[in-house]
């Protein structure tokens, strides 16, 4: 479920604009407990929070890594149809192109698209913004349907924004080649969100969601391999599908800070901490720098580390067959890291005005992703079982698109 | 109600007011570079959504990455 639109953020997105519509007066109460309830009110309803820009990206974005290639485009536009309503739509299309280490070592290579559509409202009451969205994700062996709510409002003199969001997802797994398997999949997200202004250079953002699954968890096609003392088995072990719990639980907490330098560029970093009922937890980090040449170009650095832990019921080799009741070797539920390097340049090719367009923009972004597992070994080659090299990888994802502001 | 709980309920409020109606640490005309682009936690939205959606997919942790919804519905 893509979000359709941002929410939570949009007043810190977009302050210039909120600067010229807040107003930031208030009267002082009597002694009164009316008045000062109704002052109290007034207090909170008096600053006018603002909605999204109107704009309009087209990306294409392209991903290659171990094995898998995928590209498509996502167009993206959000448009006020009136003084407090933003409507905004997205399309979106993966094409894939797969010979993984799971495909390459249990199954043959194969080829799918998802194609994603997302429709999304905010309307704005003063200081408070309410957001609908619904997405549909389709391809040929699942469908997902995503609704999102979230409300977000403004306090301390737009210093603060707090929002909560609810989401519900509704998903439908089947399987290639086999009329007969469906499964279902019920998904609620519960979300928490602030953003606080802390100096006139400095904006942090909390972040904590939790979100809950019942049904049909793991991928159908995906096995997990176990020790085959069989003589007839050269190989030495032998494969039996994955079985996962119907349910999973996760928290997550985050947060974020950016902070504007003395000239025109920004530091920022964040952190998030990750837990769940599979027993994963995992810590994420992000710093980057933002730099500015001109008014035009604007340069983004940035480095990401992410390590997990595995999930309780994951193993790459399983001593027996079915030997415990849930069973995994999905090589994201093991214990591994990622190290990422991202660099991105935008340019303004319209900076004045030019027909209905007021601004445009060509965005490049490139990252390199390094994945490395501790308990996910590859089994291309020949090695003794259980002794096989570890695996890893690394992937080029690129991003490329025009913005323009209408 | 008794004298207590109101001059409590009196005081709480005064408070809860004076929380809400104080005046900014940072004034309006102080945002200037708050306002700048570049301070934005989600400068391209559909930027963002597409890398959440890259990472959501090949890891085991989820949310809370400030965007609107968290989940590709994907395996």
């Amino acid at each position: 479920m893509q979000p359709a639109a941002a929410e939570v953020v949009v007043v810190v997105t977009s302050p210039r604009a909120a600067i010229t519509q807040r107003s930031m007066s208030i009267g002082r109460g009597s002694g009164r407990l009316a008045v000062l309830a109704g002052l109290w009110l007034v207090s909170l309803v008096s600053i006018a929070a603002v909605l999204p820009e109107d704009r309009a990206d087209g990306l294409y974005h392209y991903y290659n890594g171990g094995g898998i290639q995928i590209d498509g485009p996502s167009l993206l536009v959000r448009k006020k149809v009136a003084n407090n309503v933003s409507v905004s739509a997205n399309y979106y299309v993966d094409n894939i192109s797969s010979a993984s280490i799971d495909v390459v070592t249990t199954a043959s290579k194969y080829e799918e698209k998802r194609t994603q559509m997302s429709l999304g409202i905010d309307y704005l009451h003063d200081d408070t913004i309410m957001s609908a969205s619904f997405t549909t994700s389709d391809e040929n062996d699942y469908a997902a349907d995503t609704m999102n709510f979230s409300i977000s409002q403004e306090v301390f003199s737009g210093l603060t924004t707090i929002t909560m969001g609810y989401g519900r997802g509704s998903d439908v797994v089947t399987r290639r080649g086999d009329n007969v398997f469906s499964e279902d999949v019920d998904r609620r997200a519960y979300r928490l969100g602030l953003s606080q202004v802390i100096t006139r250079n400095l904006l942090v953002g909390f972040f904590y969601e939790t979100i809950t699954d019942e049904g049909f968890l793991n991928n159908p096609y995906r096995t997990v391999r176990y020790i085959d003392s069989n003589p007839g088995n050269l190989l030495g072990y032998a494969y039996e599908p994955e079985v996962y719990p119907g349910t999973r639980t996760s928290n997550a907490g985050s947060v974020r800070a950016r902070y504007h330098l003395p000239y025109r560029a920004a530091v920022y970093g964040s952190y998030r901490y990750y837990t769940d009922t599979w027993d994963i937890s995992a810590h994420t980090a992000e710093v980057g720098y933002t730099h500015t040449l001109g008014d035009p170009w604007v340069f983004d650095f940035s480095l990401r580390y992410y390590t997990q832990t595995k999930a309780e019921f994951y193993s790459d080799l399983f001593p027996f067959q079915q030997a415990q009741n849930f069973l995994a070797r999905d090589k994201e539920m093991s214990t591994f890291s990622n190290n990422a390097v991202r660099l991105g340049v935008s340019y303004d090719l319209i900076r004045d005005g030019w027909s209905f367009i007021d601004r445009g923009s060509i965005n490049l972004i490139y990252e390199r992703i390094m994945f490395n597992y501790d308990d996910f070994r590859d089994l291309r080659g020949t090695a003794p079982v259980g002794e096989e090299p570890l695996y890893g990888f690394d992937a080029d994802v690129i991003q490329l698109f025009f913005s323009i502001w209408f | 109600m008794s004298s207590a709980y109101r001059r409590l309920f009196l005081l709480l409020a005064v408070l809860s007011m004076s929380a809400c109606s104080m005046e900014p640490w940072v004034k309006p005309y102080e945002r200037d570079r708050l306002a700048d682009p570049i301070m934005a936690f989600d400068r391209d939205p559909v930027s963002s959504a597409y890398i959440d959606h890259v990472r959501e997919a090949r890891e085991g942790a989820r949310g809370a990455t400030g965007s609107g919804g968290g989940g590709c519905g994907c395996n």
